[in-house]
């Protein structure tokens, strides 16, 4: 992959836009992932990789076990160079947390994992992104990604349809039909979102009349409902209050046995209560990347402890 | 920065002052007076037609066929099961490839080719509807070698599109870009996200677009005038000439019968309420969606 060839890719990009919208293969492929789906008690198998790992490849130092690494990553926003050359290797089931004044890119290297700032006119990437090894820039099949890579948003996003509409939208994608697998699933999701016990009697009622900390928690059981490995958080808490955000932490704290969460904050105490690493980042470029209680305690920049005591930002 | 310590200028406030008051409640007045004025023609109409359309009013209006002249009685039963006959047609033409056409432009409509469409629909919305006409004789009579239901339903058609398409691109432009990225984020396809979340979430606006567009096209004489024709005698038949409320008002109206007058009041009485009820049936059912 030539990074300095951009025009190339970018038109590369846009073919397997067009290829995986009209994919026939997609239905196949449903089918097949219905029919491997156990009852909604145990957890389905994992999808297979997106793709498989590229023979000979050397992955990134330290990066032997990660789950989602960025090798000299950059992406730009027509002229602007949002992120510069970030390197980083998530571990699996476990917490990061990504940090920085707003517009430093947080968000930006967030939505890069899942590929959604796919949607974004004129944005060119260079480097590389895998997950388990796999290229994801590369991915053809962005709609795997995407259920690999799950992702929640900084406001709650319900559809306009009833809870257990909401929740069981990405099984029926999935070509779950059988109502009492839905059932079981949405309330196996709703559960691990800490949400079943206020809704399991509003089932049918509209998401957009929860609060707003329930349609958040609802959109992190939509998500789980999928079976995502990696669970992306985008400021999952700050549209909310205090207590629906101590059960937004809860549940992070959770589910991190079985997940990979990577949360971007504005909010660095709640960084250094819910993560085990955190990423510091300003101006487009990761300045740390560490254990949580490394980074708060004893960072290795200056720029990080000037950041962190509330110096500027 | 060293904040300046001058205070704030203060200013004595008084109670609103009495020519503001008045101001206020002018303006008031005025939007009142407006919306009056807004209702008052659609008023006058109903009342104008209830008052010479009742005399003809009755249930053989709606069963039975239009006798001939100097007969009296008799009724407009074909015309007015013509004239949803040709809002069937018109209706079954010009949704689908309508809402599929705004969808299409709100949702991956970019560049030249969005433009023009969207150009052209907007033409296409000031372009007469005897012209209208005009082009579906072209179109559908000539080839057909007769005048025709299906004729008259293709000008309907086309006079209904630039409606539906243009109000589907903007209510689907509406729905919120977070509705898009949630789905996409759960691993939904493109089009999966345009049936199941932008499509639904738009549905009531849409609706409402589709029965604007079909009201209107209910009202239209003059694209039937050569497509549909009219007729005096009972036919559904898709390749025939068919009967409509609008035409035979028409030619009601300027018959020089006085029974056929009183019949053209209650013809356009009948149209005027069969609109009002569909409209009313479909904002109960969108709402219930809802």
């Amino acid at each position: 992959m030539d990074p300095n060839d951009p025009p190339t890719r970018l038109r590369d990009r846009a073919d397997r836009d067009t290829t995986n919208r009209e994919d026939p293969r997609e239905r196949g492929k449903d089918v097949t992932l219905d029919t491997t789906r156990e009852p909604a008690t145990a957890m389905p198998p994992r999808p297979r990789p997106i793709a498989t790992p590229r023979a000979g490849g050397e992955p990134a130092p330290g990066a032997a076990a990660a789950k989602l690494t960025a090798r000299d990553f950059d992406l730009f926003y027509g002229g602007l160079h949002a992120l510069k050359r970030v390197s980083l290797a998530i571990p699996p089931e476990s917490v990061t947390a990504i940090i920085g004044p707003s517009g430093c890119g947080k968000s930006t290297l967030l939505r890069s994992f899942n590929r959604m700032n796919d949607l974004i006119r004129g944005v060119r990437t260079a480097g590389e992104l895998t997950l388990d090894g796999a290229d994801i820039l590369a991915e053809r099949d962005v709609v795997t990604l995407r259920r690999r890579v799950g992702m929640v948003f900084q406001r709650p996003n319900p559809f306009p349809k009833s809870i257990f509409d909401n929740v069981a939208f990405g099984l029926r994608l999935l070509g779950v039909r059988d109502r009492s697998e839905l059932e079981g699933r949405v309330e196996l999701s709703l559960r691990r979102a800490a949400l079943w016990d206020e809704v399991r009697d509003r089932l049918e009622r509209s998401a957009l009349q929860l609060s707003g900390g329930q349609q958040q928690r609802m959109c992190i059981a939509r998500c789980l409902a999928v079976e995502p490995e990696v669970l992306l958080m985008d400021e999952p808490a700050s549209a909310l209050d205090p207590t629906a955000t101590a059960r937004i932490e809860e549940l992070v704290l959770d589910l991190k046995a079985s997940y990979t969460i990577v949360v971007v904050t504005h909010n660095m105490q709640q960084a250094a209560r819910i993560s085990n690493r955190t990423a510091f980042m300003l101006n487009g470029e990761l300045v740390e990347f560490d254990e949580t209680s490394r980074v708060f305690t004893s960072p290795r920049q200056k720029l990080t402890e000037d950041y962190i005591t509330g110096r500027f930002g | 920065m060293p904040r300046s310590r001058e205070p704030f200028p203060r200013v004595r406030f008084g109670g609103v002052s009495a020519g503001r008051k008045a101001m206020n409640v002018l303006a008031l007045a005025a939007c009142r007076v407006a919306a009056w004025l807004v209702l008052a023609p659609l008023g006058l109409i109903l009342w104008h037609l209830i008052e010479k359309g009742r005399h003809a009013l009755n249930w053989s209006f709606f069963l039975h066929m239009p006798k001939p002249v100097g007969e009296p009685g008799g009724g407009m039963a074909n015309a007015i099961v013509g004239t949803f006959v040709l809002l069937g047609i018109a209706a079954a033409l010009a949704v689908p490839i309508g809402v599929a056409a705004g969808v299409y432009l709100a949702e991956y409509g970019r560049g030249r080719f969005a433009s023009v469409v969207r150009y052209v629909a907007d033409v296409l919305g000031g372009v007469p509807s005897i012209v209208v006409g005009v082009a579906a004789y072209g179109l559908v009579v000539v080839p057909m070698g007769r005048f025709s239901a299906l004729a008259g339903g293709v000008a309907l058609a086309i006079l209904m599109l630039p409606t539906i398409v243009r109000s589907t691109e903007e209510i689907v432009r509406l729905v919120p870009r977070s509705y898009r990225e949630g789905a996409l984020a759960l691993g939904a396809p493109e089009w999966r996200v345009t049936q199941q979340v932008m499509l639904p979430a738009a549905s009531a606006g849409i609706a409402t677009a589709c029965m604007l567009a079909l009201a209107r096209a209910a009202g239209e004489t003059a694209p039937l005038l050569f497509t549909a024709l009219g007729n005096r005698f009972w036919s559904v038949a898709l390749d025939r000439p068919i009967a409509s409320l609008p035409v035979f008002i028409f030619d009601y109206a300027r018959a020089p019968y006085e029974d056929w007058n009183r019949q053209a009041w209650t013809a356009a009485l009948v149209l005027l309420v069969m609109i009002a009820l569909i409209s009313a049936a479909l904002r109960l059912t969108t709402r219930r969606i809802r």
